[in-house]
């Protein structure tokens, strides 16, 4: 064993230039300095037992708190301070003093082990001031970026709410039209609906007779579009606006071919129109595409709203049937369907009716306390490794794809905040991506750090399917603190 | 790692789906039953008591070391040559071979470590149907009958061990090939000129005939792999019975309890390498290493049995006492008519000769001291290896292993080794770097250094076949690959994708390899870089299960039927001379391994591959390294946590906990598995797993001492029961509790919720003290311990010292000078012994006797330290800084005598309640004589 040097000289004053000598046991932070007194027994500080104060640092532990040896390993719980001048002061475990590997900046857990340390505290305290200042600056210009945004989704906000109440507003006036559309086709679709509520069993022989009323049906809507100027009867001029009635196939629908069609007559109300329909029901084209849907205007964005104007009973039945009723009625000419152009519209239609939606979905977002992370919403970004492209789309999901082809994989969608208490927004969370072999569903998880420019600065696979994102944001940056507090000098456990 | 898993799950996809079975367990559809290999159906086809072997007595040949004689079977008049030996340590060796083969049959090479030493056999009387031998002292008999040909040997009156007593000695000699192909009848066989070699000119008997058209002889198919079988059939097979033998071990690698079931009805167990995709639990299947190694044992006698042959092999085992009750036995000892218990076991090869060395005991230290004789002892690992490992599949780059180190660190939990799986090399081409991700591989190991750890990185046997690879052109330039039977490279899939195999049985490809491993070679490598062979059953995906087929070529024309399950055990060899060679033959290597054969306990580390996170395989992971330890291989652990799916939390801390106290003591996790660090699963759990990972290291001064005792004497480390309490039938199934050399007993928890165990505490008379509590209990008695999460239920046995180091590090080498506490705890007559060992801790210096080795003795109430080894010399920093009597009286003081006779007091502390003294400080240098006096 070896006789340990139980007082330490610790020179302190490199701020101040001169200096100045505090004689302590080996480990013991200055402030503790008071229990440490040579010329009294020790007690143990969690007052346990007292012992001469020659088994201070002996290297045999007495105290059960490990307070004897501050400066020896020979306590499995203690500890031992580095004062480290010129960087932070700090401590380490017992077990690291004098165990072969420079754990304090200023060398002092290796007084005995034979391995030759290198004080480093003056770089690192260098090198820490000049992080923490650059962070401070991006901290400083971050947050002001923050301010904005938060300003930029206050007002993007009240925006599309108003839009959104407007979409509202006019959808509501539309579905108003359209209903009243529908009235008049419902109307002329009653029997039909009553017919197959009576005889829902008897569908078969009930077929031809609600063809007719659906015939019906399509004839009224003809008439009220064809008549043009509203005065309850068509016209033959009226009727010239469809070209493709043109009997002789000449191109050109005369005066003489429209009376023709109008059986000799000017004009016929919708009575004497049924003679005229079964004339042109073959060839009639409706002017808008479709009779079952609307062209509707809103703000900068066409389009479409789907009315159901089906006069099939069935109108709730799947594709399936309507199919089955088109191959049925091989008589009537495709045109004429309205199943074909309502399938045609249906998509349009879908994305049209689902935008006020999103727009209540993205309203809906938590986009952080003062909506700062809003800005994120529908944008993406991207990040290129040596073997994928990362993607990341806040709010909505995560994805990589080969650099070099090959197809996308989903690294999670949308989830929640994830951040600790406190800083919730700190961690955006993803998950449900495609599923991994033996393994979970991949996930990513996002770390927010401050930045000025918003991008994503880092990917990794931590664990199998589980991925860590590094994205910067000055919508994370924090107030910055008055600039005295950020220096290293004034860290509370400096002695300085 | 490892395992023929994770990304070549899209291989199998399209096979699985078409087998029902998707499960998760092992796909056995994948590997042979015996009805599936045509030896082991051959022979388990025949009918016992029916030998046609008969021994000619007037070829009895007897030289000062051996006696040879013919045997003749009367069936095809085939003769076989007999030699016997009597080994020194009584031990006999029986070789059985053709007397004149069509050609050279295959012997084991490299695997005894010397030609074992003889002793002179005498005649003691001859007749017309036998010849009895003298197998020296206590009447000590071999017995050779002629006809039926058996061997019995007998000490007194007593039958200790019969070979061929129920007849199954079966040796398929080498035949030229019949022209069956274009006659499928065989009806008119020409007799072959090359039989006239053959010393029997008699014409075979038809039976023999017929039997040459069985399936199965020329070629195999299994699957859609067809095994071309150009010599055709060669199997030999030898029954063995143990009179008054209940109880037989040993035969690893199986995932089965410890103590050997009967095979009837089922299959027998099977030992052939492989890469077994998620084993199953109890049941007789082959796995990653094959140890021919089988111990019987009673009360009265522990004997071996090691059956010397690398082919495919397969083991039965029967008893008469299997099937019988506690009540039928009873009965049967009343009623004083029954025969004795008997145990019969059979060994079955697809090649080679018969050799087989019969290991008489009598005592279980006994048997490991022969067996140690034949095939060398356990390799002395650095003390750092004995730390605590911390691997998955994988470190993905070398932040991550700085994040690793750093978080261990952080959570004050120690390492000393951090290790990569092949995720870290180039595309699979082993000994490179990864050039993204590992860049700066010596940057990454001086990191490591500094912090006074070390780390190991995989190298498996498969060499991606790429014109840019140096490894790989080098050994083709050499013409090193095994080739197929075709003559061209052998080429398999694993890994890299494409893969050659070289050829490790040869000398020089071996010496090769290791020269890959200098500095210079192995780019990026440092003196902490170390190894890890995996894959080498060799696991060759496409291959027939899983492995290499059968007529690939090794050098000398060996088939590598006749040597598979050495290829392990040569690549480990070769990669721990490599790590010798690289420093000069002064630092002792670390090598794991998950193949391994018959000494491979020489060559460093051995695992259980890849195990699966359940609590079935945590506590399999008991008999296992059990059984291996049995066989001299005792540096076992399992991958703690499991390596296939996510452990509970619970699992992982009884993991952990378990593992602190097995011999190789490694985390390691699948690529597809969530991580789980110990600091992943909550302060709590963390700190239950620092704390057991922290006793693992204050015991490291005792577990390096067994392995120092296991390298020197070949008795293993962790130990079954019965081994140290022979007579205790109580023990000789115990297998979820062990003892660590002879002073610990661990019984882990290794269920699911415990709330306590009951653990079996041997010995009568004797006492055993709570290692945690020092609370004192009788031996001989089941004690109920009430466990919770972060209980470890060890015991240290009354009448051992244990020397510890209680200031735990962040590795082993940062404790090197540390000093030690001695713990004492007292036998019932207040009596205690126990050593201390210390060296350097990783060079061969201890060779030339650099150690401190002395023994510890307290008796008088004296504790004295004596040098055991007088002309060793070393000098240690470390100091004695507390003793620990447990079990004591209050002395009414204490005092230190030094070897100056300088006699001084020591300051001690009395807990009355738990009778433990604890001397303060003696102070004294760990490596000199002193003397403790209580007074």
């Amino acid at each position: 064993m070896f006789r340990l040097q139980v007082f330490l000289i610790v020179s302190l004053g490199a701020a101040l230039g001169a200096a100045v000598e505090v004689q302590r046991p080996r480990g013991v932070p200055l402030e503790k300095r008071h229990f440490y007194d040579e010329s009294r027994p020790f007690t143990c500080l969690d007052g346990s037992r007292t012992i001469p104060f020659d088994r201070v640092n002996d290297d045999y532990c007495d105290c059960k708190d490990g307070s004897d040896e501050p400066g020896t390993a020979a306590c499995p719980n203690g500890s031992f301070h580095c004062t480290n001048a010129g960087f932070r002061a700090t401590f380490i475990p017992s077990s690291r003093i004098n165990d072969g590997v420079c754990d304090c900046c200023d060398t002092t857990d290796e007084y005995n082990s034979g391995v030759s340390c290198q004080n480093t505290c003056r770089e690192l305290g260098q090198k820490e001031r000049e992080t923490l200042e650059k962070m401070a600056e991006i901290t400083r210009e971050g947050f002001l970026l923050k301010r904005q945004l938060i300003e930029e989704a206050k007002q993007g906000l009240q925006e599309k709410q108003g839009k959104l109440s407007e979409l509202q507003a006019s959808r509501k006036e539309h579905e108003e039209k359209v209903d009243a559309l529908r009235t008049v086709k419902e109307t002329a679709e009653q029997p039909e609906r009553e017919a197959k509520e009576r005889h829902l069993k008897a569908w078969e022989a009930q077929k031809a007779a609600l063809q007719l009323e659906k015939e019906k049906a399509k004839m009224a809507e003809v008439f009220l579009e064809l008549d043009g100027d509203a005065d309850g009867l068509v016209s033959v001029s009226e009727l010239q606006t469809h070209q493709e009635l043109d009997p002789d196939g000449d191109g050109a629908l005369t005066d003489t071919e429209a009376q023709g069609l109008l059986s000799g007559a000017d004009k016929v109300d919708s009575a004497g129109f049924q003679n005229v329909w079964s004339n042109i029901k073959d060839k009639y084209v409706s002017e808008v595409r479709g009779p079952s849907c609307l062209l509707l205007k809103s703000g900068e964005t066409d389009f479409w709203l789907e009315v159901s104007v089906h006069s099939y009973p069935e109108d709730d039945a799947g594709d399936e049937e309507d199919d089955e009723e088109e191959d049925d009625d091989d008589d009537v000419p495709e045109e004429y369907d309205d199943k074909v152009t309502c399938h045609r519209c249906r998509p349009m239609c879908a994305t049209c009716s689902s935008l006020p939606e999103s727009l209540e979905k993205e309203i809906s977002f938590d986009f952080g306390p003062s909506a700062e992370f809003a800005y994120l919403y529908s944008q993406c970004y991207e990040l290129t490794t040596n073997e994928y492209i990362y993607r990341l789309c806040p709010f909505n999901r995560v994805s990589q794809k080969p650099k070099y082809g090959g197809s996308e994989t989903n690294l999670g969608s949308w989830g929640s905040w994830n951040g600790p208490e406190g800083s919730k927004y700190s961690i955006m969370k993803y998950d449900h991506g495609t599923g991994c072999w033996q393994g979970p569903n991949r996930s990513t998880t996002v770390k927010l750090t401050c930045g000025k420019e918003t991008a994503v600065l880092s990917t990794s696979e931590p664990s199998r399917c589980e991925y860590l994102m590094e994205f910067s944001t000055p919508a994370i940056c924090q107030e910055p603190p008055s600039l005295e507090t950020v220096a290293p000098e004034t860290d509370p456990h400096d002695e300085f | 790692m490892a395992a023929f898993a994770g990304r070549m799950w899209m291989f199998w996809a399209a096979w699985l789906s078409s087998c029902l079975t998707v499960t998760v367990a092992v796909d056995r559809g994948n590997f042979k039953t015996c009805d599936q290999s045509a030896f082991c159906k051959r022979q388990r086809a025949m009918t016992p008591g029916q030998s046609p072997f008969r021994a000619l007595l007037d070829t009895l040949e007897l030289s000062d070391s051996r006696l040879t004689l013919q045997l003749i079977n009367d069936n095809n008049k085939v003769r076989l040559l007999l030699e016997l030996y009597r080994l020194q340590g009584n031990m006999t060796r029986v070789k059985i071979n053709e007397l004149k083969p069509l050609k050279p049959r295959y012997e084991v090479p490299d695997i005894l470590v010397t030609d074992p030493p003889t002793e002179p056999l005498s005649v003691v009387s001859r007749d017309e149907n036998g010849v009895v031998l003298s197998l020296g002292a206590e009447a000590c008999r071999l017995i050779v009958s002629a006809q039926p040909f058996r061997l019995d040997i007998m000490e007194g009156p007593q039958v200790l061990l019969s070979l061929n007593s129920r007849g199954l000695l079966m040796f398929e000699h080498l035949r030229p090939r019949k022209d069956t192909q274009s006659d499928p009848e065989g009806s008119e066989r020409v007799e072959d000129p090359a039989n006239a070699d053959q010393p029997p000119t008699e014409k075979a008997p038809d039976e023999e005939n017929a039997k040459e058209d069985e399936s199965g002889m020329w070629d195999e198919t299994f699957k859609s792999h067809t095994d071309s079988k150009p010599n055709g059939p060669s199997s030999i097979g030898l029954d063995f019975s143990l009179p008054g033998v209940e109880h037989v071990y040993g035969i690893p690698e199986h995932a089965d309890d410890l103590k050997l079931k009967t095979t009837d009805g089922g299959d027998p167990y099977r030992l052939y390498n492989l890469d077994v995709f998620q084993y199953e639990l109890y049941n007789p299947m082959a796995l990653y290493g094959a140890v021919p190694v089988l111990l019987s044992h009673s009360p009265q006698r522990t004997m071996g049995i090691f059956w010397l042959n690398a082919a495919e092999t397969w083991v039965d085992i029967s008893s008469n006492t299997a099937g019988k009750t506690v009540f039928g036995k009873m009965l049967d000892y009343v009623q004083g008519a029954s025969e004795t218990p008997q145990t019969d076991v059979r060994w079955m090869s697809e090649s080679g000769i018969i050799d087989v060395f019969i290991m008489l005991g009598p005592k279980p230290a006994d048997v490991f001291s022969q067996y140690a004789s034949l095939t060398g002892t356990q390799s002395f690992p650095p003390l750092s290896a004995l730390g605590y490992h911390q691997c998955r599949w994988n470190y993905n780059d070398q932040e991550d292993v700085r994040a690793v180190d750093a978080g261990l660190d952080e959570h004050d939990i120690p390492y000393d080794f951090i290790w990569l799986d092949i995720e870290h090399t180039d595309g699979k081409r082993y000994f490179t770097w990864d050039s993204s991700k590992f860049s700066q591989p010596r940057e990454m190991l001086q990191g490591l250094m500094d912090k006074k750890r070390k780390m190991v990185a995989i190298v498996d046997p498969h060499i991606k076949v790429d014109s840019g690879y140096k490894i790989h052109n080098e050994i083709r330039a050499k013409d090193f690959y095994i080739k197929n039977k075709d003559g061209a490279d052998y080429e398999g899939w694993c890994w890299p994708g494409s893969a050659g195999y070289p050829d490790f049985t040869r000398p020089d490809m071996r010496a090769w390899w290791a020269s890959m491993f200098a500095y210079d070679q192995y780019e990026g490598s440092m003196e902490n870089l170390y190894t890890w062979n995996d894959m080498n059953e060799p696991s060759v995906f496409n291959g027939p299960e899983v492995t290499m087929h059968k007529d690939a070529i090794h050098q000398g024309a060996w088939e590598h039927r006749d040597v598979h399950n050495l290829y392990g055990f040569y690549v480990q060899m070769a990669t721990a001379e490599g790590l010798i060679q690289r420093s000069g033959g002064v630092e002792r290597p670390f090598v794991l391994t998950r193949a391994f054969f018959a000494g491979s306990q020489r060559l460093g580390a051995v695992w259980t591959g890849d195990n699966a996170a359940e609590w079935g395989h945590l506590k399999i992971s008991i008999p296992m390294c059990l059984s291996l330890g049995l066989v001299g291989i005792s540096f076992c652990g399992a991958d703690v946590g499991g390596f296939f799916k996510a452990p509970s939390t619970e699992l992982l801390v009884r993991w952990y906990q378990t593992g602190a106290y097995q011999p190789f003591f490694r985390a390691h996790a699948h690529v597809d598995t969530p991580r789980r660090e110990p600091w992943l699963f909550g302060p709590e759990n963390t700190a239950v797993i620092r704390e057991a990972i922290r006793q693992r290291y204050g015991l490291l001064p005792y577990w390096y001492q067994l392995f120092y005792h296991a390298h020197r004497t070949g008795q293993p480390i962790m130990r079954p029961l019965w081994v140290e309490y022979p007579e205790d039938a109580a023990t000789f199934t115990m297998d979820d509790q062990f003892l660590l050399g002879r002073d610990l007993l661990v019984h882990p928890v290794t269920e699911e919720g415990a709330r306590g165990v009951t653990a079996y505490l041997p010995g009568r008379g004797e006492v055993w003290y709570d290692i945690h509590t020092f609370q004192k209990h009788n031996g001989a008695q089941n004690l109920y311990i009430p466990v919770t999460i972060s209980s470890i239920p060890v015991f240290q046995r009354g009448g051992s010292i244990i020397p510890r180091k209680l200031r735990i590090r962040r590795s082993t080498s940062c404790m090197e000078n540390d000093p030690y506490t001695l713990f004492v705890a007292l036998s019932p007559q207040r009596t205690a012994v126990g050593e201390l060992y210390i060296d350097d801790g990783h060079t061969f210096a201890y060779k030339e006797n650099k150690f401190i080795h002395r023994q510890l003795t307290f008796a008088n109430n004296t504790l004295i330290s004596r040098n055991l080894v007088p002309d060793s010399s070393f000098s240690t920093a470390s100091w004695i800084e507390r003793v620990l009597i447990i079990g004591a009286h209050k002395p009414s003081k204490v005092t230190l005598r030094t070897a100056d006779g300088a006699e001084s007091p020591l300051e001690f502390e009395f807990d009355a309640t738990s009778s433990v003294l604890t001397i303060r400080k003696p102070g004294v240098n760990a490596g000199a004589d002193w003397m403790m006096v209580l007074h």
